[in-house]
């Protein structure tokens, strides 16, 4: 095994706890191999992990996001249009910190300062959508090309679902009260301190706030992984059933759950022999579309256009499924 | 004086309310603490990134929970 293979599987994938979880519900008298006991080791397993990862990946990622407050993002935009911006947004909106209370003033922000409609929504999708830490998860759980596979399509559906909103010529679908607002504010320059400090506070708070979804994510994964037979599993949503894409996409998106919690169902179902098509598409359509953000939406934007975001998105999710379900033997 | 608050109601808005109060008690000020949740009103004060702190019209600080000893120092 070369060098990073091996660091790969015990830094990222942690085999390491593995074992070690294994050899302690050995040591409490559970057999690994047993339902009960392998259930109980994917949980302590997973949670460990999960946990573990979440605190490194959100200080470091933090760190890099404090240069990149949405006032700087938004003076970086300025002025530009055309898929070379679009394709910018998509990038940046990896970068900014997002926070989902935070869109709606984000997006009345970029909008009042004369970003067009297109540029705007490019980074509104892929900012909860291509998530570094999530990124990051996935390579953990998965495999980095996979990973990064997500990441590129990921900014494909960014990218396109803006161009496409902005081809319809929707400018005039926002909330009149956008439109008057004053572009005020300058992002305040930080030390390195205040940047430490500010990563540190966003580790507490993510971990404060996505730790149910963990539990209950990783709860659920448990289950699926030894209770649930494969053949039911394959037989609702086998990478072979057309409709076990559009399933998850429907499922999907009314959920509101956090990247973080869904990333072990997913681990779950992968191994239960559901399409990587599937499973990436259910994780896009939870994190990107649901219920209580697209409410929150509908107070700045018009009908029509909310109703053309979601579809847009959904659409392309809905693609990105069925497309890596019929290449996904190259991957795996 | 006036404290606002901006924010749709989430968690940190609350928590930020919280450490607003706290500050003006320590110093002995007399503060009405708003919380200001419509878009249309956050976005006036050309805030981006929720919680916003208001002291007085001023923005004093975006997105972040400030501690009340933070805040204490921009009284």
């Amino acid at each position: 095994m070369s060098v990073f293979g091996w660091l790969n599987d015990q830094v990222l994938r942690m085999t390491w706890l593995n074992d070690l979880v294994g050899a302690g519900v050995a040591a409490i008298g559970l057999d690994p191999a047993s339902r009960l006991g392998g259930s109980v080791q994917f949980f302590v397993y997973d949670v460990i992990k999960i946990f573990i990862l979440l605190a490194v990946l959100i200080f470091v990622i933090s760190y890099v996001q404090s240069h990149f407050p949405p006032e700087r993002t938004r003076a970086m935009l300025g002025g530009r249009s055309g898929l070379g911006a679009n394709t910018l947004a998509a990038l940046l909106g990896t970068l900014t910190p997002f926070c989902s209370c935070s869109s709606i003033p984000l997006f009345i922000g970029f909008t009042a300062a004369g970003l067009p409609l297109a540029v705007t929504f490019s980074f509104l999708i892929s900012s909860p959508l291509v998530d570094l830490a999530s990124v990051i998860l996935l390579a953990s759980i998965f495999s980095w090309p996979i990973a990064l596979d997500y990441v590129v399509v990921g900014l494909v559906v960014a990218i396109l679902g803006g161009t496409i909103i902005g081809r319809l010529g929707m400018e005039g679908q926002v909330a009149e009260f956008v439109r008057t607002v004053p572009v005020s504010g300058e992002a305040a320059t930080m030390t390195r301190g205040e940047r430490l400090a500010y990563a540190r506070d966003q580790v507490v708070e993510i971990v404060h706030r996505v730790w149910p979804y963990v539990l209950i994510g990783v709860g659920i994964g448990a289950a699926i992984h030894n209770w649930v037979p494969a053949d039911v599993i394959s037989a609702l949503l086998g990478q072979d059933k057309w409709w076990s894409v559009p399933v998850a996409v429907l499922v999907g998106i009314p959920m509101y759950a956090d990247i973080f919690g869904t990333l072990p169902i997913a681990e779950a179902l992968v191994g239960k022999g559901v399409g990587l098509g599937t499973v990436l598409a259910f994780m896009m359509a939870v994190t990107a579309l649901s219920l209580p953000s697209l409410i929150m939406l509908k107070r700045v934007v018009k009908m029509p256009l909310l109703v053309t975001f979601t579809g847009v998105v959904t659409l392309g999710i809905l693609s990105i499924g069925l497309i890596f379900n019929a290449i996904s033997n190259w991957f795996i | 004086m006036i404290i606002k608050i901006l924010g749709s109601g989430c968690k940190k808005c609350v928590a930020l309310g919280e450490n607003a109060k706290a500050a003006a008690a320590a110093a002995g000020r007399e503060a009405e603490i708003v919380k200001v949740t419509d878009f249309a009103e956050i976005a006036a004060y050309g805030v981006m990134s929720t919680p916003g702190l208001v002291i007085d019209e001023k923005v004093v600080s975006t997105g972040k929970v400030l501690s009340a000893a933070e805040i204490g120092k921009l009284l």
